[in-house]
């Protein structure tokens, strides 16, 4: 072990910023970081062993104890529950012969969940040590369990279980026309790279994440700096369950991706360039390491790029599942080795991101448009869209409709027009943006797709008449509380009491205050918290209870109040233990003679 | 004495420092004493409560006997108050919510060094522990919470004269930061 160790930290320069791609490489592996290698890294890389531990212990895909030699995980985004993974993993369970969260006896393989993959067009989805699974079924399990049997290695496998395909419905301004290897460049350098900067403005693009803040500004703001580092980020940690697109452009739309992150590093006067890429889409790694390669070889990544005198390069670094790192100071973080916990800001990354230095932090989509205006100007890309949201929007489209995929609409496109194309009938709601998003009803249809309606990084997931929203706001609420970075308190404590309470009410054991206690609970962690996180993590509740205040209330008991969990059963192990069962071994769910006594000032009357 | 405010108090799984606490108030008590008359509480003895207007509970719930205690205060009390810590989180006793029942019990009564007549108590009289230790807001509605380990002195007569007075109890920042 001591040499791989070795070979690795050597390989990776004995850089402590490399931190995360060295344990990738570990827990591949040995299916854990053991204890000797952290000790071994804590000397090569110079930091303390507690520093890596924290580090394993944030990622959601290093583990400390050893995982299965094949580590399947299920997606748990609501999509996978509306394609039926909650049956596929019973059968699992069954079929596998391990428990969900553990490791089979043999140490052979181990089964849990994990939050969306980022294949909701085609789930319900996984990954094994990493690799997506897509378009899983009884079948395809069956296939998998014999496979992990027979331990035939994952190279292996028949390349079907591993198909991810693009699914693109519908094309428009950026993924109709794809522009030419180099086009970008030359075209900036011909037409001048000030002026291209104007262009960007002119064209009014603005960051595709969902926040929307102007590109050119920021590129400017960064260029600014007196500084003779920066550093050019592309942020494809797609983490918000329902988000897919970036795979497609990843995987169809590379060239003209990393052609926008040279453009902008020209602009700004970056050398060095960084794709984070999330974890879930390591299927992605090779083909895209091959692309960069091949841009080296034709002269537009390296030094001297077209010679026009610039020096730029990319390097792709992996993320280890932990949704936060979407967050641009989290992600930073998280270049930089470190647990993925969100910055205060400001200072900006515009002004101090990686390691300190001016930094342009901008989603793939982003990347790609600008590359697109470089080439083709920005009245090409400004004649499209509304008057403050210009262009088009990829969005990933999931849920109940006919066809799932990728769709791109210019700014300004209604909600009907969008579920007409998908062909979603019979349509109770839409969640736009992902959890941290909206959840619009059949009566807003007629809202608008951009920045001053419905700001969306790209998720809209389509729910049906048949479907319980409660449902939805329970897996959401368990997602934002299992991805909370745990750095500040209301988010922290906050979003798991928020999972406890929706629990309670879903479950069928809230009473009388239970939905105002609820809501309360939401203003406290949306306006306490650090970040965007624990910012939108009560979304999910706050605007469903907005416009179905009803469905909650039906499932509160008409009692003032009610235990959330069976309290009876709660005596069980000491009932057993001391061999009881008389009276006073037992408890009352509730008490019937509890009257409601609502609490009043006027005390002692 | 008829119109005298009525106080319960208890402690559950509680290590009775709220209670010390609350007489650390000193010569206020004298005060307090003239318009507020305490029912069940350690102060005076009485083993149920009757109705009242304000119950103080410390401590979480870590067996059946604290759900009945609980449930008797919710049912005579007006208003009923998680007092300090544990009442609110479960505090210290919680910490056992880490390491399952079994294993507690295993541990005190069964393996654990220098047990003497391993078994496990099984008398009627003694209470079941719950698996876990509960705050007190999830068996029964509370309407206040007080908090601090323990809350000083100066939160129970902060909040004690709010409510006796008719105001809407508010703890100033002074009162309840920590650091």
């Amino acid at each position: 072990m001591r040499q791989f160790i070795r070979g690795i930290a050597e390989s990776n320069h004995y850089q402590a910023t490399h931190l995360l791609q060295i344990l990738r490489q570990i827990q591949s592996r040995y299916h854990y970081i053991p204890e000797a290698a952290i000790e071994e890294l804590s000397g090569l890389l110079n930091i303390s062993r507690t520093q890596i531990i924290s580090v394993v212990e944030f990622y959601s895909f290093f583990h400390l104890t050893p995982k299965g030699q094949y580590e399947l995980l299920i997606s748990d985004s609501i999509t996978d529950h509306m394609l039926g993974k909650e049956n596929l993993l019973d059968y699992l369970v069954k079929k596998l012969g391990v428990a969900i969260g553990k490791v089979r006896e043999d140490g052979l393989v181990s089964l849990d969940n994990t939050s969306c993959t980022g294949m909701c067009d085609q789930g319900p989805a996984g990954l094994i040590n990493g690799y997506a699974l897509t378009r899983l079924d009884h079948p395809t399990i069956d296939k998998i369990t014999e496979l992990v049997n027979q331990q035939i290695p994952l190279d292996e496998w028949p390349c079907e279980l591993f198909q991810v395909d693009d699914n693109i419905y519908k094309s428009g301004l950026l993924l109709g026309q794809q522009i030419e290897q180099g086009a970008a460049l030359k075209s900036a350098f011909k037409r001048g790279i000030k002026e291209t900067l104007a262009e960007i403005d002119k064209s009014g693009l603005r960051g595709r994440g969902g926040a929307g803040f102007k590109t050119a500004t920021k590129w400017q703001f960064c260029s600014d700096e007196r500084e003779s580092e920066r550093y050019v980020v592309c942020n494809a940690d797609e983490g918000e369950p329902g988000t897919f697109k970036d795979r497609v452009l990843l995987n169809s739309y590379a060239d003209q991706v990393f052609e926008g992150m040279t453009v902008c590093a020209a602009i700004i006067g970056a050398k060095q360039g960084f794709l984070y890429l999330r974890g879930e889409y390591l299927h992605l790694y090779d083909k895209l390491q091959h692309i960069l390669e091949q841009r080296r070889q034709s002269g537009l990544l390296g030094s001297n790029i077209l010679d026009a005198g610039l020096d730029f390069d990319i390097e792709i670094c992996l993320g280890a599942g932990a949704y936060i790192c979407g967050e641009e100071s989290a992600l930073i973080e998280s270049l930089e080795g470190k647990a993925g916990i969100p910055r205060n800001r400001p200072p900006y990354p515009v002004t101090q991101g990686y390691l300190g230095k001016p930094t342009v932090v901008n989603n793939v989509e982003t990347f790609l448009a600008a590359a697109g205006i470089a080439v083709n100007g920005c009245e090409w890309f400004a004649s499209i869209g509304t008057e403050k949201s210009k262009g088009t929007k990829i969005l990933s489209i999931s849920g109940d409709c006919a066809r799932p995929g990728i769709y791109e609409y210019p700014f300004g496109s209604t909600i009907q027009a969008i579920l007409n194309d998908c062909g979603a009938v019979d349509v109770l709601g839409v969640q736009v943006g992902g959890p941290s998003g909206t959840f619009i009803t059949n009566q807003e249809f007629d809202r608008k797709l951009a920045f001053e309606d419905l700001a969306t990084g790209g998720s809209f997931i389509v729910f049906n008449a048949n479907r319980n929203i409660l449902d939805m706001v329970h897996n959401f609420t368990h997602f934002f509380a299992h991805e909370s970075c745990g750095f500040c308190t209301p988010c922290r404590v906050g979003t798991s009491l928020l999972q406890k309470q929706i629990d309670k009410i879903v479950e069928g054991h809230g009473s009388a205050g239970d939905v105002v206690a609820l809501e309360e609970l939401c203003q406290l962690v949306k306006n306490y918290s650090h970040c965007g996180l624990g910012q939108t993590a009560a979304n999910p509740i706050l605007t469903t209870l907005e416009r179905y205040p009803d469905l909650y209330q039906s499932r509160l008991k008409e009692i003032s109040y009610e235990p959330g969990f069976d309290l009876d059963g709660a005596l069980e192990t000491a009932r057993r233990m001391a061999n009881r069962d008389d009276a006073g071994a037992h408890l009352t769910q509730t008490v019937a003679s509890v009257a409601t006594l609502p609490p009043s000032l006027a005390v002692g009357e | 004495m008829a119109n005298k405010i009525r106080v319960a108090t208890t402690s559950l799984a509680g290590c009775f420092g709220c209670h010390m606490s609350f007489l650390d108030i000193d010569e206020r008590m004298l005060q307090l004493a003239e318009v507020v008359e305490f029912d069940r509480s350690p102060i005076t003895d009485i083993e149920h409560c009757t109705n009242c207007d304000i119950g103080l509970i410390e401590g979480g719930v870590c067996n059946s006997e604290n759900v009945h205690v609980l449930r008797e205060f919710r049912n005579n009390c007006k208003i009923l108050v998680a007092v300090g810590a544990c009442a609110i989180n479960g505090g210290l006793p919680a910490m056992r919510n880490h390491v399952p029942l079994e294993e507690c019990l295993n541990e005190a009564y069964l393996d654990g060094i220098g047990v003497e007549n391993p078994q496990i108590p099984n008398d009627i009289e003694l209470p079941l522990l719950l698996n876990q230790v509960h705050p007190i807001h999830e068996i029964v509605k509370i309407d206040y919470y007080l908090p601090g380990c323990p809350p000083s002195a100066d939160v129970f007569w902060k909040f004690l004269t709010d409510l006796i007075e008719g105001r809407e109890p508010s703890l100033p920042y002074e009162l309840v930061h920590y650091d």
